[in-house]
């Protein structure tokens, strides 16, 4: 049913509840606008896009204004004209004419709007103004000068109905009116979180990038699209850059999963990239120092090196560590050389020390090992239950959604954390486990919805299988005995039980906080089980889903940079796939799997492992048992790095090969809701660094395994051929939203929500899973439970973020989070130093007192070299992912005495 | 079916009036009668009848609206009409009631009915026959002074709640939206749009929720009918809102109430725990099945909350800002859900239309204005108050007759209706019937009924700026033309009250002002500029006088003053010389002839030598 309406003598069709602007904008007539922003909700503030519908004593705003049959619209009469002149007067009587130097000059939506209106300066009444208000500098990411505001609204509504952060708000009313930050306060005490939203959608220089302050003129800026190089949301930027240089960066507001949002990493951590410290040119070890080399000579170096050692202690003795911040073509080519070239299986990376429990657990379960359902679903979740995720700081821009849920749809959050983090502030419920007690946690929820009633019985009928010795091991788990265990009261669990029951579309949410345990497997097991029992798989807006942390270890794991799997997981044992990779490579290929991440320094440190080739990743900040690994590796007969700088992995290899930075080359990334998006080059990379696909293709081709490849696309045709899952995913496909795998053929959609009518296995399968302690508790030696994770300006192991001015400035150093109870025994105020024991290592660091960490726990970020968390962290593995249990150790802390 | 007399089982009449006495003493202690000093009259009046021994039901009464005639105490003996006594003062009340009580009532304001009997009655006038009151046809405001407002029992004797027992028991709600309709009553707080219709939108929106709102967040500086409606007769409010509800479908309500008005919250959330002790409100609404509950809130006493969405935004805890309608409340208001509200005054005639039919209701109004309207005279001004009169009644009626015209020796200039976004009308609109579209003709609003009349002593130029500083204070902020507009108006406002306007100011005044009218958000835009417009189409010649001849011809704007002149008068006193505080005045002549001399280039103009000299020999030279 649609509308009829003229609109400047045309007739014109819309929808019912399409407004005006929307409906001249289809048709193509244009009205100037200034507070509508197509991703807010309209606020009819500004009044400039006001039209004549034929009424005497009004005009009316088309951005509100909703169309209806037979409505005659005049867009620009003179009436109309007037109207719009002097309300853009108005705005000038109340702002300066400061263009020559305001950052947004060029850009600026207030400018434009009095050019299109043709208004002269001198002809203007009253005159354009500075009001004398404070400029607030005092965030090193933004700048809000006040006297630039027009109140046009934005950026409240950004911060507020968008990101959900309340942060900013008005003060006063009428002329006083003045956008403030947190109470009036100055924004970096505001509790802002810099995301920058505010600055994006602001129409003049009020909210400006201060990094980005006198580097370049919007119209010196050229503009491209890539995917977000942190974390795994896969947010899609448009960098601005000039001169080889990144100097904005504004969220993609077509991104298919950011709608525009970004975190203040993607947002205004860039400055690594144009850092001296890069890497430019090979390094060949001499002495204790490093030499500079040609390619030609490093990379021979390289390929002899392998050789010898391959001939002279076989092939097993080399290994190589893929990345996770590498593209897909790379992590491709990367495990082919190791596999086909190298001649065996020992390639992992990172993922290993993340989710590899996501993928063994939910592989059990269901056949594959990914988020079941998409990130924008989660908006459509009548309840979202997070566990082990610290989304608002890991994942900010799900967290947004999230919020979204809650706050636009009513669904309930429940967040099952030790920690006391943002989400909590939104959630109905908050489960405060102690560590590693999961799995009993978990299965006092299914005992609750087992003896309400509240499973849904014809999913596990129709769907599942093994439910019956499921539910007698769930039986056990009573809430009275849950509580004894998880120290969550047996109240709380009841109800956040009956919660998930009742509800319809329930999303299961976790991160690092389930899988870095030794049980990590069977907490991911659990939650699988846990969704299946409730019918909440295969469903839109449901599902079990993790979160990556890096924004490409989903396809550094698809493209089968693991030890077990060639690409698309087809497991190397079997005979069939690998008579199909050794038709395809045309090498023989090994048929055992290989070591894995902590196995290769264990046989390193044996003296087993002779040769490693490490491509963008750090060890010797990630891994647990850091002093461990740092023998490990000074073990081995060679090491090759190949990174974007002298990580401290770097630092103790033979050779060190410069690589070109996602900003550099041409790629894709697949992001933890399985879209695989383009990455585009910016610009050329620094020095004489080359791109990784590249450096690996000339080392495979000296080592006598030739790699030839036009460009990263070419790549991706060869994986497509190989890669089931990927199948139908080529560049020309990809577009601006990319493709969700499964994608099978050239044809398929791709594909939001897996398992929609049967699991990938077949049936989902129940597994009895049992509690089991983590491997180091708490004594009285090491009293108090350390557990490690991110925090929202850092990324990983530091190598980028600690070298963003910005980031760093908002948070340079390692905070030791300690509840203040505890600090208050240990005799530790906030701002201490405080030195952190435990059986493997020790560090020093400033003290945070804060209700956010447990009592008798700590928290430790692991981004910093200077007060490694993972020297302290234990490598004890979960049998079946072998992930190290980073998220629970015992340690002591003291008051350091100087 | 037969209804019973009155809606709810209650004692009887003279129980609930007298108690176990002969007496009933009724003061106005409405806020108007405690600020003109009720309150110690009425512990006195206690005071008094405890010594003497007389068993009375002294009673705390609202406001017969006759403002300038407070502290009001009226004497009822059983079986007899009542005595009003007006300007009652705590030290005179042992005389009023020696002298009642002997069956004196001289010097009484007014009597509701002659005995024959009682001293002095024959030169005390009948209350229906004062010129205040004999003009004025009461419903919304007819028990206000003459009840108590905090005993339901009272109310329910005048007939209360019958017309919510006919309408839950009897009607379909769409039957009560249409003797609504019938009815024509249109919403009192301004607008004047279809009370009826207002209340089939909301009935025939969707929802799984709806919510009823009375707007009794009365802000116009010079209006206070809603408060005394609902400080004199919360429960006829109540019923009305009730009503309203049940029309509508809505289960839950709020009543928004300006928190600078108190003892209006606090009667209401008298009545509304009475009412919900007889049933009267919460689950089963005279066991008809509707279920229905209210809130009292008090607002954060912005101008604006008074704005139908930015009160709705007020409620759900936000910054109060108007949203744009459509989507209108009827459809999508409180927390998203059909919403209807409803002014005091719009509720305060629903029991009335319901209880005696449309009819009664609209035999009185204009063709397109029905029923009566209460207005509040203030100003200059002999008799101020509130008064309720059929609407179509002119102005000259509301303020000469009613009123009694401007204080003696003084003009009548003109009059503001509406409130501070009214428009300001001269003497040529007298005669101008006080309806909807009659003073929205003539430029200016009925708004919420506020009539404030101005003298010869009053500066029409300033007039406009004091309404126009009151809107530019109380705009919202949120859209610019409101925002800035309003405060560049009262700019150049300022700078003509000061002599330093341009002529062309004229003209941007203007300007602005069409396009603040033309483009705000809301209503308080949409009218602020009209004090402004009309005071420039009818008082021109005083904006000339400003501006061309730096003239204030009202006295008023001080900054034109130019400066002061002794006339002979002076008795060299030299009091004038002490008090100036900035030494402009000095002493000159001799001994036996001193004269005091005002060097104008020093003087302030504060007027301090006018007021200090003994001899009135110091004059304004304009």
């Amino acid at each position: 049913m649609s509308v009829e309406l003229t609109i400047d003598g045309r007739k014109v069709r819309g929808d019912p509840g399409q407004t005006v602007l929307e409906v001249a904008e289809a048709n193509g007539i244009h009205i100037p606008t200034l507070c509508h922003h197509p991703l807010l909700p309209a606020s009819g503030a500004c009044r400039v896009c006001v039209v004549d519908i034929g009424r005497k004593d009004r005009l009316e705003a088309s951005c509100t204004l909703p169309i209806s049959d037979g409505m005659n619209v005049e867009t620009g009469n003179e009436r109309v004209r007037e109207a719009r002149r002097t309300v853009v007067e108005l705005i000038l009587s109340a702002h300066p004419a400061d263009c020559m130097t305001c950052e947004q000059n060029g850009r600026c939506e207030l400018q434009d709007l009095a050019y299109e209106l043709g208004i002269e300066m001198e002809e203007l009444t009253f005159e354009p103004k500075r009001l004398g208000r404070r400029v607030d500098d005092s965030s090193p990411a933004i700048t809000y000068d006040p006297d630039l505001c027009i109140l046009c609204g934005r950026c409240v509504a950004a911060c507020n109905e968008i990101r959900n952060h309340g942060i900013l708000n008005y003060r006063d009313r009428g002329y006083d009116t003045v956008v403030i930050a947190g109470l009036g306060e100055f924004i970096v005490d505001s509790g802002c979180v810099s995301c920058g939203e505010c600055v994006q959608v602001c129409p003049t220089g009020a909210l400006s990038e201060k990094p980005s302050r006198f580097k370049g003129r919007w119209w010196e800026l050229e503009k491209k699209t890539t995917t977000c190089p942190f974390c795994g949301v896969g947010c899609t930027l448009e960098v601005y850059t000039k001169d080889g240089e990144i100097v904005k960066v504004r969220g993609a507001e077509d991104g298919v999963e950011n709608m525009g949002s970004l975190c203040v990493k993607g947002r205004f951590g860039y400055d690594w990239v144009n850092s001296p410290e890069r890497l430019t040119t090979p390094l060949i070890r001499r002495g204790d120092g490093f030499e500079a080399a040609t390619w030609d000579k490093a990379l021979s170096h390289v390929a002899s090196k392998f050789k010898e050692i391959r001939e002279k202690h076989g092939e097993d003795a080399l290994a190589g560590l893929a990345s996770a911040k590498c593209t897909n073509e790379e992590n491709y080519l990367f495990q082919k050389f190791v596999r086909a070239c190298l001649g065996n299986n020992n390639v992992d990376h990172c993922a290993r020390l993340c989710h590899a429990p996501t993928v063994a657990g939910l592989v059990k379960a269901f056949g594959s090992g990914a988020m079941t359902n998409s990130i924008l679903e989660l908006t459509g979740s009548d309840l979202i239950f997070v566990t082990g995720s610290n989304t608002t700081e890991n994942h900010p821009v799900i967290a947004k959604y999230m919020r979204q849920a809650v706050v636009d749809h009513g669904a309930t959050l429940i967040v099952a954390d030790p920690r006391k983090i943002g989400l909590v502030d939104h959630a109905e419920i908050w489960l405060r486990q102690r560590g590693g007690t999961d799995v009993a946690l978990l299965n006092g929820l299914m005992n609750v919805i087992l003896r309400e009633g509240l499973q849904d019985t014809e999913f596990i009928e129709e769907r599942c299988e093994n439910f019956q010795e499921f539910r007698e091991t769930v039986e056990k788990y009573t809430p009275e005995r849950v509580e004894e265990i998880t120290g969550v009261p047996s109240r709380d669990l009841e109800e956040a039980a009956v919660a998930i029951g009742e509800a319809d579309r329930a999303s299961f949410v976790f991160s690092m906080g389930i899988t870095q345990h030794t049980t990590g497997t069977d907490n991911v097991i659990s939650v699988a089980n846990l969704a299946m029992l409730t019918g909440n798989v295969g469903r839109e807006s449901t599902g079990v889903n993790p979160l990556r942390g890096q924004n490409n270890v989903q396809g550094a794991c698809d493209l089968g940079a693991l030890p077990n799997v060639y690409p698309g997981y087809q497991s190397v044992d079997d005979e069939q796939i690998r008579s199909k990779f050794t038709e395809a490579w045309g090498v023989d290929l090994s048929v055992e799997p290989g070591l894995t991440v902590v196995e290769m320094m264990d046989a390193a440190y044996e003296g087993r492992l002779k040769g490693l080739y490490v491509m963008g990743e750090n060890p010797m900040l990630s891994d647990p048992d850091l002093n461990h690994v740092e023998e490990a590796l000074g073990n081995l007969e060679f090491l090759v790095v190949q990174d974007i700088f002298m990580s401290e992995t770097a630092e103790l290899a033979d050779v060190v090969l410069p690589a070109a930075s996602f900003a550099e080359k041409d790629g894709t990334f697949t992001n933890t809701g399985r879209r695989v998006q383009r990455v585009n080059k910016l610009f050329e990379p620094v020095g004489e660094a080359k791109a990784d696909w590249e450096i690996i293709c000339e080392l495979a081709t000296r080592m006598g395994y030739p790699m030839r490849y036009e460009s990263p696309a070419e790549v991706m045709d060869e994986m497509a051929g190989v890669t089931p899952i990927y199948g139908g995913v080529s560049y020309d496909r990809l577009g601006r939203e990319g493709l969700q795998w499964p994608c099978t053929d050239a044809t398929h959609p791709g594909t939001r929500f897996l398992h929609a009518e049967r699991f990938t296995r077949g049936k989902g399968m129940f597994h009895a899973v049992e509690y089991r302690p983590p491997a180091e508790e708490p004594d009285d030696e090491y009293p108090l439970m350390l557990t490690t994770g991110r925090v929202l300006e850092h990324f990983h192991t530091g190598t980028m973020t600690r070298r963003s001015e910005v980031l760093d400035a908002l948070r340079g150093e390692c905070l030791v989070e300690i509840n203040p109870g505890d600090a208050s025994r240990l005799g530790v105020e906030d701002g201490d130093k405080v030195r952190v024991r435990s059986r493997r290592g020790l560090i020093e660091a400033k003290a945070r007192v804060t209700e956010k960490s447990a009592p008798g726990s700590v928290f430790i970020p692991f981004h910093f070299a200077e007060a490694a968390a993972n020297r302290l962290t234990n490598a004890a593995l979960d049998p079946f992912s072998k992930i190290p249990e980073y998220k629970v150790c015992a340690v002591a802390v003291e008051k350091t005495r100087d | 079916m037969e209804m019973n007399e009155y809606a709810i089982e209650v004692p009887s009449e003279d129980s609930v009036l007298f108690g176990d006495g002969d007496l009933r003493v009724n003061v106005g202690m409405s806020t108007c009668g405690l600020a003109a000093g009720a309150g110690p009259v009425y512990s006195e009046i206690k005071n008094q009848l405890a010594l003497r021994g007389v068993k009375a039901k002294v009673v705390n009464v609202g406001c017969i609206g006759a403002c300038y005639a407070e502290p009001l105490v009226e004497f009822i003996a059983r079986g007899q009409p009542g005595v009003i006594f007006s300007g009652v003062t705590e030290g005179g009340v042992e005389e009023i009631i020696e002298r009642y009580l002997s069956g004196d009532v001289s010097g009484a304001f007014a009597v509701r009915g002659k005995t024959g009997s009682l001293k002095g009655e024959e030169d005390v006038p009948l209350l229906d026959e004062l010129d205040f009151f004999k003009h004025q046809t009461r419903d919304a405001i007819e028990n206000c002074g003459v009840i108590d407002p905090e005993s339901i029992e009272e109310y329910v004797l005048k007939g209360g709640y019958l017309g919510l027992r006919r309408a839950v028991t009897e009607m379909t709600p769409e039957q009560v939206i249409e003797t609504v309709s019938e009815a024509g009553l249109r919403g009192r707080g301004g607008a004047g749009f279809p009370t009826g219709l207002k209340w089939r939108f909301t009935r025939q929106a969707q929802g799984d929720k709806k919510y009823a709102i009375c707007n009794a967040d009365e802000g116009d500086p010079g209006a206070f009918m809603n408060r005394l409606n609902a400080e004199g007769d919360p429960h006829r409010v109540l019923e009305g809102l009730i009503i309203a509800a049940y029309a509508v479908g809505a289960d839950e309500g709020y009543v928004f109430v300006r928190a600078e008005k108190p003892l209006m919250a606090s009667r209401l959330e008298t009545a509304v725990k009475q009412a919900r002790a007889y049933g009267i409100l919460g689950d089963d609404v005279f066991g008809s099945g509707f279920s229905f509950d209210v809130n009292i809130m008090l607002s954060a006493g912005a101008f604006v909350c008074g704005e139908e969405t930015a009160l709705m935004a007020a409620i759900e805890g936000k910054r109060a800002t108007p949203r744009p309608r459509p989507p209108f409340p009827a459809t999508k208001g409180l927390w998203g859900k059909p919403t209807v509200i409803n002014n005091v005054e719009t509720l305060a005639h629903v029991p009335t239309i319901l209880r005696k039919g449309p009819e009664e209701f609209s035999k009185v109004g204009s063709e397109r204005s029905k029923g009566t309207k209460v207005f509040c005279l203030t100003g200059a001004i002999k008799r101020t108050g509130a008064a309720e009169v059929p609407l179509g009644t002119s102005i000259r009626r509301l303020v000469f007759e009613i009123g009694g015209g401007p204080l003696e020796g003084r003009t009548f200039k003109a009059v503001q209706t509406g409130g501070p976004s009214g428009g300001c009308l001269s003497a040529e609109h007298l005669d101008l019937p006080l309806d909807y579209e009659s003073l929205q003709s003539a430029g200016s609003i009925m708004g919420s009924g506020g009539i404030v009349v101005v003298d010869n002593t009053t500066c029409t130029v300033d007039l406009a700026r004091y309404f126009l500083s009151f809107t530019t204070a109380e705009s919202c902020g949120k859209c610019t033309p409101c925002r800035v507009g309003l405060k560049r108006m009262s700019e150049i406002l300022i700078r003509i009250t000061r002599g330093e306007g341009r002529l062309e100011d004229i003209g941007t005044l203007e300007r602005l002002s069409k396009t603040i009218l033309d483009t705000s958000l809301c209503a308080l835009g949409r009218s602020a500029p009209n004090p402004v417009l009309t005071t420039i189409k009818y008082f021109m010649e005083e904006y000339l006088a400003h501006i061309r001849d730096k003239r204030c011809p009202a006295g008023v704007c001080s900054a034109l003053l130019k400066g002061y002149k002794v006339t002979d008068d002076c008795m060299g006193c030299g009091v004038c010389e002490r008090e100036c505080p900035n030494g402009a005045i000095t002493m000159t002549g001799t001994e036996d002839r001193r004269r005091a001399v005002i060097n104008n280039s020093v003087c302030a103009r504060c007027g301090i030598c006018v007021e200090a000299c003994p001899f009135q020999a110091i004059e304004e030279v304009w």
